[in-house]
């Protein structure tokens, strides 16, 4: 059923009848053309661009939880492409442009909100890094503006600007970065992907890979085995896990990123801004909350939860740079597991076993990737061959040195 | 989570610095085989559970300590000196 | 009007008046009551509207889970948002306001939301508001914006203060009820350290509000024996007011202290709130169990609330919930609610008890309804009656009634201890979710535990206290709980009205009704996170607390699934919501962060010196003479060093002491260049890379001694630095003897630079040669100055000019300075800041901070000479792979503007004749400056192929700050190339 007024009036008038499930509950099939591992919103739209730009339709999703379990309900739902080096920026942006047609394209409104994303510096070094940056956005034709303090205070008014230990001195903006409703995007990929005949699998664990005379023959999970063609790992957060059931060791490590929200208020902060003397990032959602987050724990984990330490170093930086952020209250506060890799930057490759392709280490910014994530691993599913726009994110790059590594840590996952 | 420093005792996690995994072992000639540094440099294990890992005293003794912490419920097995851990590394975890 | 204050009864005090207002209005309450037991005893029922469709609320609960009766606290900075009126205590010139109404809470525009509820189902805006695609953000995502959020919050700076501590402890005891105070009572007896923590502003929990007798009396009596005995203990801290809201590892516990929540404003001696963190080495939860409401037409009628509640307003606040009162229970519980209404005077209209068997129970003096339902209400603003469904005669009975309580069984409260993970577990003969295993170091007792009679809560928590008490080795004394009657407690869950008219609320905040969950799952949203996602059940800012259950259950029955196939949502920290400012304490505006001052801080502001931020430390940018700005004050100051001499305090600079036999081979590994052969006396230049084989740091390092060398370190990276030679020596080459400490701070230290540098160290120092034959550059000495201050000085030079810098005790750092400045003054000395210090390492070439960046090589910043293949050392084995040696990689060059032009750092280069792009892209500029020495805009930049490019002409993009320029490609060495000022 196609979504819009006329769906919801139908459904006013017809009640449940009316009601379509918004994607199949299938039984696996003995073979595919391309398992999909790992359900949340890479999985998803990697099997919906395979369907909709490859015409590979045979193709199954294996979630072992429930659809969009993973990070892409866990995330702080912000969207941009201010990246900074070669092989990001290109890629960022087309994940944008992506977000821009998304919901058209998938007919399910994810509420993409080009509400800007403001980066604060306080530093003469912080505004040059940005000015480097904005360069390098324009170059690729993206949207950058440097704004002085006076243009973020006309913007942003309620900032500290008077009291600060670090006082604001502008920002990096752009315009047409935002927010998208996070769980949206699974399920608006998912409806997409099972309408183009991808079959869904929940509840489906895969609990070991098949690998003959080094090719990839199938999947053994917690509903049988399943036989395919080409294997796709879209599993991050556990994708350490998943490689070495097929003898792969990765450039990764697994660390938790909390997220937080406040209880929902009337209108406060219209673009998403960040600081630059702490970790710290927040927005609005549509719902009321503000929804913000900081930095990783710092240590290795699986659970999705983390500890004080980090909460109250987030907030600090939250209430410093918002003063009236005071009086609010933290509602929830979360942890997801993120893919941390040795340089902060992802990987979307083909793998030295045959018909094995891997799509990990996102680090922070996975969610945002999403749609150019799965128009990249499909591209590189269908064609044995990463695109041009995800050339410079293959694994043997920490073979040669070419790492992409924005924040200038070195191999250390979490400094990135 | 607290750490139980050998030197300084139960300590809360905020006094130390985490750099990670303490499995790799620095591969003893530099002009030896590139994949053994590429492994040490840049693979982890990444295991799911016991994982012993380096963790620092900044703001205490300022001994680097290897940690035996589990990576899904964070509790902590065993903390031991860097220094004497060199010796009894265990063989490396899997995922 | 409904509610009315009863005549006697309650823990208020008759003798004293509060006036308070809300929504403009004046009313009176007593110390002891809430806000909402004020408002309801003033017959207030309105006190709000909902978040969809602005339906009229009233009060449900008597605490934290309250969804309904949320208002804005106080005002102007102090403006508190979605507070709920349960929870305020009162005080005199409280001043609320209700929320999500307009124009007014009454008359309620948004109500229409109500008429459209068919065409805003859950889920609808996912299928709708995408054409035009511009519309979302322009139109309809503003509107939605408006219409959603709850109360408005403050933008201004908040004027209260609030504090972090931390708190240890044998034993934690969360909740003061029956259950922990005969926990904290044994605990205490048995020479425990413990805290009893409670978020009421007394101790007594559920006896606060109940007539069954302890010990053959009032219940207040025997829990005031047992505080007067933890009173007078010296090992046990009572903390009311004060919520734990969140478990986490370690058994560490966040905990939030009201101090004063409930005045005016806080004394001015007193911060507002007290986050604590509490390290327990057991915590013992005693939190109790929520009432759980029903789901049946009209369940969300002002005048509609739990049973507990209307219990609470009548025994503890003496408040009538209204002058007709119903009870609707499918727990044994409204019975007793019922008896104890009646016994403080209040009138019933009826019991209603879906259940089929059994005898009603007797001493109810009003009609029991038996098998028969609630399925709807009515009244305007606020409820008139209920209609009933007799289900055993198929009669209907319309129902006079005012309030109508929901005694739908209880929720044990397990929130806290699923915050690490652990999941609670369903039990059927209570209808509801008990907490999972949670290990020896946080136990549960009492109805938290799913016991839901008195007696059953204090043997389950005397048990848990004398297992903690064996394994901490303090064996717990015999302790004899009071006694006290059983109770029934018997629930037969209903989980919703089949036979509803009208709307039924599942989740009353967020207006998700008992038809939006079929829907959902029909749709696919069957698991019960996706369920709640789908039509945010849970997700307001109660959490779930009452309408979690409620929602699971009836989705297991939709969906033909047993409750604990569907599970629970995760619960999260916190279990109330909590402020930020108390999270954040006093580490805001200025207290942010703690500030590094050099020891000359006090001296530079002496001499005028502008200080700015550079990372913790404060710096000086300049020190401006008369009207002279930042530019015209950094220009003298250049020429001040290039052509007489200044000072500039060089304190930040990490300095990292190295002493031990194997310290030339342990600075050997840790710099990529050579340090064998360093005489002692001589300073050298090091090089530092990661393991990564890119660059870390880099400073001179002199060596002192046979065995003892001074590192320097880059301010920036002087903390990591230390921390990494730590690393080296005791992870990976403890058989390495030498010793590192860092002396940043033991040492002051000011760099002398200019032409008239060593006429004006000649004069300072006691007696040592500085000629440039006994002194030439890199020299090193421990000597004195000043007539015997302990002193070492050094021939090194950031600026280029000839120079020293002099390390003296911090201590006599001033004197340092101001020797400098006597000794100086017939050559026109004077200090330069961080400005002119920039200038002229740019004017020199010398890579920093922008050059620096983690993503550089030895090689791109023309260093590639200093990395040895005779030794190993960090970075070695890394820093040869085929990306480092790539030709095409950027390298630093100097540049210049060809026809004048303000280059800045962040331009880009691009090839000349091409138009913008990707493709033109050849480097960037990584630091810059106005040169007063060669009149000019200069930079360092990164170019590819850039050491063969020199005189290729650029273009300079800049059009962030609208700049187009030309560049010349030069050395990046600007000022005496031959370096003959450094060693005249």
């Amino acid at each position: 059923m196609r979504y819009g007024w006329h769906s919801v009036l139908k459904q006013a008038f017809e009640g449940l009848a009316a009601v379509a499930p918004a994607w199949r509950t299938p039984e696996p099939k003995p073979v595919y053309d391309v398992v999909i591992v790992g359900g949340g919103a890479h999985g998803l739209a990697t099997a919906y661009y395979l369907a909709k730009e490859h015409g590979i339709a045979n193709v199954a999703v294996l979630e072992k939880g429930y659809l969009g379990s993973g990070n892409v309900g866990r995330n702080t739902t912000i969207v941009r492409s201010n990246y900074l080096l070669d092989g990001n920026v290109q890629f960022y942006e087309k994940s944008m442009q992506l977000w821009e047609g998304l919901e058209q394209d998938l007919n399910f409104n994810a509420m993409v909100s080009q509400r800007g994303v403001l980066n604060l510096y306080h530093s003469d070094a912080q505004r040059d890094a940005f000015a480097r940056r904005g360069t390098a956005m324009r170059l690729h034709g993206i949207d950058a503006e440097l704004l002085d303090r006076d243009q973020v205070r006309a913007l942003v008014p309620f900032l500290d600007f008077d009291n600060a230990r670090f006082p604001i001195q502008g920002g990096l903006l752009q315009r047409r970065g935002g927010t998208v409703r996070h769980d949206a995007v699974a399920w608006g990929y998912a409806r997409g992907a099972d309408r183009r005949g991808v079959d869904i699998l929940q509840h489906c664990e895969v609990t070991g890979i098949s690998v003959e005379n080094g090719r990839v023959t199938g999947v053994e999970t917690t509903r049988g085995r399943i036989a395919c063609r080409k294997l796709a790992l879209a599993t991050a957060g556990n994708s350490s896990r998943t490689a070495a059931m097929a003898g792969l060791k990765l450039p990764i490590e697994s660390h938790v990123l909390q997220a937080f929200v406040s209880e929902a208020i009337k209108p406060y902060i219209d673009q998403v801004v960040t600081y630059g003397a702490g970790h710290f990032y927040v927005s609005q959602s549509d719902k009321g909350g503000l929804v913000f987050g900081g930095d990783i724990d710092g240590y290795n984990s699986y659970a999705q939860r983390g500890n004080l330490p980090t909460v109250e170093h987030v907030v600090e930086a939250g209430v410093a740079m918002i003063p009236g952020l005071s009086r609010l209250r933290l509602l929830r506060s979360w942890g997801g597991v993120m893919d941390m890799s040795m340089d902060g930057s992802p990987i979307i490759d083909t793998t030295p076993v045959e018909g094995l392709y891997l799509n990990c280490g996102w680090c922070y910014g996975g969610f945002k990737a999403t749609p150019a994530s799965g128009w990249c691993f499909a591209h590189t599913i269908a064609r044995d061959e990463p695109h041009a726009l995800n050339a410079k994110f293959r694994l043997d790059r920490f073979r040669s040195g070419r790492v992409i590594d924005e924040k200038g840590g070195g191999a250390r996952p979490n400094v990135h | 989570m607290i750490v139980t420093c050998p030197f300084c005792g139960d300590r809360p996690s905020e006094e130390f610095g985490v750099l990670g995994d303490a499995a790799p072992v620095r591969p003893a000639d530099p002009a030896g085989d590139p994949e053994a540094w590429y492994d040490y440099v840049y693979l982890r294990a990444n295991p799911r559970g016991a994982h012993r890992e380096y963790w620092h005293h900044v703001g205490g003794c300022r001994q680097w300590l290897v940690v035996t912490r589990d990576t899904t419920t964070h509790d902590i097995a065993a903390v031991e000196p860097a220094r004497l851990a060199k010796q009894t590394a265990p063989e490396k975890g899997e995922p | 009007m409904s509610g009315y204050r009863l005549d006697g009864g309650g823990r208020i005090d008759r003798s004293r008046r509060l006036a308070f207002r809300f929504d403009g209005e004046t009313y009176g309450g007593h110390p002891g009551d809430t806000l909402a037991s004020a408002l309801t005893a003033n017959g207030v029922r309105l006190l709000g509207r909902s978040f969809k469709y602005h339906r009229p609320r009233g009060l449900l609960t008597d605490g934290p889970a309250e969804p309904n009766a949320l208002v804005e606290l106080r005002g102007g900075a102090r403006r508190e948002p979605n507070t709920r009126a349960t929870t305020v205590e009162l005080y005199e010139g409280l001043e609320a306001r209700s929320q999500n109404a307009w124009p007014s809470r009454g008359f309620d525009i948004g109500a229409v939301n109500g008429l459209l509820s068919p065409l805003l189902p859950a889920g609808f805006y996912y299928k709708t508001f995408m054409w035009p695609a511009a519309f979302w953000e322009r139109v309809y995502e503003p509107l939605i914006r408006r219409a959603a959020g709850l109360g408005r919050a403050t933008h201004a700076a908040d004027p209260d203060t609030y504090e972090k501590g931390t708190l240890h402890c044998d034993l934690l005891v969360v909740g003061a009820g029956p259950a922990g105070l005969i926990a904290a009572l044994a605990a205490v007896r048995a020479g425990l350290r413990v805290i009893l923590a409670d978020d009421q502003p007394e101790a007594g929990g559920r006896l606060l509000a109940r007539r069954a007798p302890l010990d053959e009396d009032e219940p207040l009596i025997w829990r005031d024996k047992v505080l007067a005995e933890l009173r007078s203990a010296p090992n046990v801290r009572v903390m009311p007011r004060t919520t734990v809201f969140g478990w986490y590892d370690g058994n560490l516990f966040g905990a939030l202290e009201r101090v004063a929540d409930h005045l005016l404003a806080p004394p001015t001696h007193l911060p507002r709130l007290i986050y604590w963190r509490i390290h327990a080495r057991r915590a013992l939860l005693c939190a109790g169990a929520e009432e759980r409401p029903l789901v049946f037409g009209g369940n969300d009628r002002p005048g509609v609330m739990l049973a507990s509640a209307g219990q609470s307003l009548a025994l503890r606040y003496g408040v009538a919930p209204g002058r007709r009162v119903a009870v609707f229970a499918t727990a044994d519980s409204g019975y007793q609610v019922a008896r104890d209404l009646q016994a403080a005077g209040v009138r019933l209209a009826a019991v209603i008890d879906p259940r089929r068997d059994g005898e009603a129970p007797a001493g109810i003096e009003a009609p029991v309804y038996r098998h028969t339902v609630v399925t709807s209400t009515r009244g305007g603003r606020g409820l008139a009656g209920a209609q009933l469904l007799d289900k055993a005669h198929g009669r209907s009975i319309a129902l006079d009634c005012d309030a109508l309580l929901m005694a739908g069984g209880w929720n044990p409260t397990v929130h806290l201890t699923c915050h690490r993970g652990t999941k609670p577990v369903w039990r059927d003969d209570l209808a509801a979710f008990v907490p999972g295993e949670t290990g020896d170091a946080f136990r549960v007792a009492g109805a938290a535990a799913g016991h839901l009679s008195t007696p059953a809560c204090f043997a389950s928590a005397l048990e848990a206290v004398a297992a903690i008490g064996t394994e901490l080795g303090k064996p717990v004394p015999q302790v004899t709980a009071p006694a006290c009657p059983e109770e029934a407690s018997e629930v037969t869950p209903l989980w919703w009205i089949k036979e509803s008219k009208g709307k039924a609320f599942v989740d009353f905040q967020n207006d998700v009704t008992v038809t939006d969950i079929p829907l959902a799952a029909a749709e696919g949203y069957r698991s019960v996170e996706m369920m709640k996602r789908y039509t945010t059940l849970g997700m307001a800012t109660d959490q779930g607390k009452t309408s979690g259950v409620n929602g699971l259950a009836i989705l297991a029955e939709v969906t033909g699934r047993p409750i604990p196939e569907v599970g629970t949502t995760t619960y999260r920290p916190g279990y109330v919501p909590v402020a930020l400012g108390a999270l954040a304490g006093p580490h805001v505006g200025p207290e942010f962060r703690p500030v590094r001052r050099s020891p000359l801080h006090r001296w530079m502001l002496r001499q005028g010196a502008a200080m700015i931020e550079a990372g913790a430390w404060m710096r000086p940018s300049h020190y401006a003479r008369g009207e002279e700005d930042w530019f015209a004050a950094m220009c003298r100051e250049v020429k001040t060093v290039r052509g007489r001499v200044g000072i500039c305090d060089v304190s930040t600079l990490g300095k990292i002491d190295v002493q031990g036999p194997d310290a030339a081979e342990f600075l050997n590994r840790v710099y990529c260049n050579g340090w064998k052969t360093l005489p002692v006396g001589k300073a050298r230049y090091g090089l530092m890379l990661r393991e990564d084989g890119f660059v870390y740091d880099d400073g001179t390092t002199s060596r002192l001694g046979e065995r003892h060398y001074l590192m320097t370190t880059t301010t920036a990276n002087a903390a990591g630095v230390m921390a990494h030679l730590e690393f080296c020596l005791q992870a990976l080459w403890p058989e390495l003897d030498v010793q590192v400490a860092s002396v940043t701070d033991q040492w002051g230290q000011i760099a002398l630079a200019g032409p008239q540098a060593r006429a004006v160290l000649a004069k300072l120092v006691d007696g040592l040669d500085v000629s440039n034959a006994a002194f030439p550059f890199l020299a090193a000495a421990e000597t004195t100055v000043l007539g015997g201050i302990p002193a070492r000085v050094f021939r090194i030079s950031f600026s280029g000019e000839l120079a020293y810098e002099i390390a003296v005790p911090a201590d006599y750092s001033e004197e340092l300075a101001e020797g400098l400045m006597r000794c100086g003054a017939a050559f026109g000395i004077a200090p330069y800041g961080g400005e002119a210090l920039s200038t002229m390492r740019i004017e020199k070439g010398h890579p920093a901070g922008a050059e620096l960046d983690g993503r550089t090589t030895a090689q791109d910043l023309g260093l590639g000479k200093l990395l040895s293949s005779k030794k190993d050392y960090i970075g070695r084995a890394m820093c040869r792979r085929e990306a480092f040696e790539d030709p095409e990689r950027p390298v630093l060059v100097g540049l210049k503007p060809v026809a004048g032009g303000k280059l800045r750092a962040g331009a880009h280069l691009l090839t000349a004749g091409d138009t913008p792009s990707v493709e033109a892209d050849q480097g960037w500029i990584a630091s810059s400056c106005y040169s007063p020495t060669l009149e000019s805009y200069l930079a360092l930049a990164f170019l590819k192929r850039g050491r063969a490019r020199i005189g290729e002409e650029l273009v300079v993009y800049d059009p962030l700050r609208e700049g187009l320029y030309t560049g010349l490609v030069c050395d990046p060495v600007f000022v005496d190339p031959e370096h003959e000022r450094l060693h005249a």
